[in-house]
């Protein structure tokens, strides 16, 4: 299959509930293959809950999600397991394992899948490390990076197994404009080069500028838009443009 | 059936045994798989069982001679002084080693479990595991529970072995009972059984320990304030579960091995 064409991941009806409050309320959702597309909405709106359920991390209370075809939403943790070897995700704190080194965070998931060649694992470590610019800071314990550094060596984590999809949770959040622009050229690279299809939960308009070949907006639980980046800045929506322009209507 | 669960507490008790039962028979059936990565598993054992010999040393020394002193005391006054061996003997095997070294391991070990998974849980690495296809049951809680079960009859022994020596040079050398008598009389009322009793018991309080202590961890919720709470919970479950468990299971291991008579 061309790696540019259809569908990855397909989402309709997907409804989520926490404490009673209804958190997704049948959310439609294609996420083409090979693309970049952006998920925008207000803080504590479900955009990360969303990301979770693509890749098993939540069971859905209703709803089908389907992963190359393949229903996910019933799956138990082990039924996953060849799922989540093609989904990566960048979790928005990191989520380095803080009891290892930067190289042993890096080097898990290889371990993991059964490379046991040490020169292998250490080219291999290298190479994530040169590609999010952490280069020689292997031997560092996660709790003595900055927060961008954490989250760029979680991204080498997730690169380094080579999948065909990333979610990224909030990939720049808290970061300064470089270190953003960083990901945003790195998120954009692998989807030209590597053709990795990548779901981004943002609400920074100008990495969604940089990097969206798609993008939706979650709101009150359901998809509100869903196009191109000319479309959601063309359009006349009220909502869209008070997001876009970062309009609230609180009285001062 | 709504009785029993109109009670919070009845509730919370019910969600909890199920959530540890299924822990157990995760953590079980994956044992019972192989899945089962001795790379951590030797770790862990460095970490529970090396790490914890001060404190199981400590407790058996000072619990044997003070032990080994009370007995003394109310036997000196019936002229049976030479019976303290036997008596500390039987009681380390059968109930104060195994009991005690539950207990401290419990407070030691299962708050470090719970403390170390619990952060992993609310710092989503937890969920990381999960991402990258890895299954926490296997990575976290089976090394744990099998270096508990190798770990905890060893430091039992342990145990026992520095509490019997406490009580030898207590009674011996401060209280001036006959070493000989008493060495005979330990030697001939202390049977195998008595042994087997211990280790046994060892092992079901290692269990317990390692899924309440991961349980705890797995369900933390809520930062930091969960992640003291859950430790909290760790220890004094295990503990609370140890007491009680350790009774039933005196009663159905006398039946197996009946407290014995002397061998003349």
């Amino acid at each position: 299959m061309n790696p540019t064409e259809g569908n990855l991941i397909e989402v309709r009806g997907l409804r989520q509930t926490f404490g009673g409050q209804e958190i997704l309320r049948g959310v439609d959702l294609d996420i083409p293959r090979g693309k970049t597309l952006v998920l925008l909405g207000q803080s504590g709106g479900g955009k990360s809950v969303f990301l979770r359920h693509l890749i098993g991390l939540l069971k859905p209370i209703a709803g089908s999600i389907r992963v190359e075809g393949e229903e996910i939403a019933g799956l138990d943790e082990r039924e996953l397991e060849p799922v989540r070897r093609k989904i990566g995700m960048l979790f928005q704190d990191g989520a380095l394992f803080d009891s290892m080194t930067v190289f042993e965070n890096i080097s898990f998931p290889l371990r993991e899948r059964g490379l046991r060649d040490e020169t292998e694992i250490r080219r291999k470590v290298r190479e994530a490390l040169e590609l999010v610019a952490l280069s020689g800071q292997e031997s560092k314990m996660p709790a003595n990076l900055s927060g961008g550094m954490r989250k760029r060596a979680a991204l080498a984590r997730v690169i380094i197994s080579e999948p065909s999809c990333i979610l990224y949770d909030e990939p720049t959040a808290g970061l300064d404009p470089i270190v953003s622009d960083t990901i945003n050229r790195l998120i954009r690279r692998l989807q030209s080069h590597l053709h990795v299809t990548s779901i981004v939960v943002t609400h920074d308009m100008i990495s969604t500028n940089h990097i969206a070949d798609r993008v939706a907006l979650l709101r009150s639980g359901r998809i509100h838009f869903e196009g191109t980046l000319g479309e959601l800045h063309g359009s006349p929506d009220p909502v869209i443009r008070d997001f876009i322009d970062g309009r609230s209507h609180e009285i001062d | 059936m709504k009785f029993p669960y109109s009670f919070p507490l009845t509730r919370a008790f019910s969600l909890y045994m199920g959530q540890a039962s299924l822990l157990a028979w995760e953590a079980f059936t994956s044992i019972l798989a192989g899945r089962i990565r001795w790379r951590l598993v030797l770790r862990q054992i460095v970490e529970i069982g090396f790490g914890s010999q001060a404190v199981v040393i400590v407790t058996g020394i000072f619990t044997g001679a003070v032990f080994t002193a009370q007995i003394f005391f109310q036997f000196n006054a019936l002229n049976m002084s030479t019976a303290v061996g036997p008596v500390v003997s039987v009681a380390l095997f059968r109930e104060l080693g195994p009991v005690l070294t539950g207990l401290m391991v419990a407070g030691r070990v299962g708050a470090a479990m719970s403390a170390e998974i619990g952060t992993m849980k609310v710092t989503e690495q937890i969920d990381a595991l999960r991402a990258l296809a890895v299954n926490p049951i296997d990575y976290l809680v089976v090394p744990r529970a099998v270096a508990m079960m190798i770990s905890m009859p060893l430091l039992v022994g342990e145990c026992i072995f520095f509490a019997l020596s406490a009580s030898y040079f207590v009674a011996t050398r401060i209280l001036n009972v006959n070493s000989v008598f008493f060495l005979h009389h330990m030697e001939s009322y202390t049977h195998g059984k008595d042994m087997v009793m211990a280790l046994t018991k060892g092992f079901v309080f290692a269990v317990i320990v390692a899924i309440v202590g991961c349980q705890q961890g797995l369900s933390t919720r809520n930062g930091a304030v969960g992640v003291g709470r859950s430790t909290t919970d760790a220890v004094v479950i295990s503990s609370l579960t140890i007491l009680m468990v350790n009774f039933f299971l005196t009663m159905a291991l006398n039946i197996v091995f009946p407290a014995g008579q002397a061998r003349y």
